[in-house]
């Protein structure tokens, strides 16, 4: 039944994004400045918005690890932190493509970039560290500092251009609107992610269990 | 408009939808290897008793 569940909803993602993708290439208009290459920020946006809601949740689960000392919180907090990874991934290596073609340059060592890439690093650590729910609420911070970057330092990086951060209307509706349905595929595939991950944190435990059991007969 | 533009492009939304279908294709195999090593295990353990 859960499988079932998980299948459908990884189905609708998939459906969702495939639909994205065809307005994207085909529907949307090019971007008066800086032409076709924009449209890497349907997907570079949405990525980072995905890996922050991971971090997030990885935050919460490893407050309720600690104040409940519930493994299944643990569990939840590192299945997160695998995910976000992989969609803090895909931000950062479009945002090179994209900065390679406007910027001329692959890297800028500028706040925003720097600090995504430690965020990134910080939670690979603590993915690698494996229960260690501490580390995971003390990295909350460099998601924070990276989120805030582009207004608290000037950066090369271009400044916040939604309307929910700036209270303008700073970008087309329309390219607007794709940016938050994709970003609403691509946390529906986060979800069915997560809870793919978090099965197989369950089957290590019970193969832990067994493994246990059979040094002991 | 630069042709490189548009050749850029395509390789940023390929990284986008190439990285996360690696990331599911890993979790599918780990889900199977992890599924097989619990099965065996459990045989073992009923051969044992």
């Amino acid at each position: 039944m859960e499988k079932n569940i998980r299948l459908g909803i990884g189905a609708m993602a998939g459906l969702l994004l495939l639909r994205n993708l065809y307005v994207i290439l085909f529907n949307l208009p090019d971007e008066m400045e800086q032409g076709p290459i924009y449209r890497i920020f349907y997907y570079h946006l949405p990525a980072y918005f995905t890996a922050m809601c991971c971090y997030m949740t990885a935050l919460v689960a490893s407050v309720l690890y600690l104040t409940k000392r519930n493994l299944r919180y643990d569990a939840i907090a590192m299945s997160a932190t695998e995910v976000g990874l992989a969609f803090a991934a895909v931000n950062l290596i479009t945002g090179m493509i994209w900065g390679r073609v406007i910027w001329g340059i692959w890297w800028a060592w500028d706040a925003r970039l720097t600090w995504a890439l430690i965020c990134w690093l910080v939670y690979f650590g603590y993915q690698r560290a494996k229960n260690s729910a501490v580390l995971s609420i003390f990295s909350f911070v460099s998601v924070a500092i990276t989120y805030k970057a582009i207004e608290w330092w000037r950066t090369q990086h271009p400044g916040p251009v939604l309307s929910f951060r700036t209270g303008q209307q700073l970008i087309d509706p329309e390219m607007e609107r794709m940016l938050y349905t994709n970003f609403f595929a691509l946390a529906l595939l986060a979800f069915v992610m997560v809870t793919v991950r978090l099965n197989q944190e369950n089957l290590q435990r019970q193969i832990d269990g067994l493994r246990r059991r059979a040094h002991a007969l | 408009m630069d042709s490189r533009n548009i050749q850029f492009m395509f390789w940023g939304l390929a990284v986008a939808w190439g990285l996360l279908a690696i990331y599911v294709v890993m979790l599918a195999a780990r889900e199977s290897r992890l599924q097989k090593q619990l099965d065996s295990l459990k045989r073992m353990l009923e051969e044992k008793q």
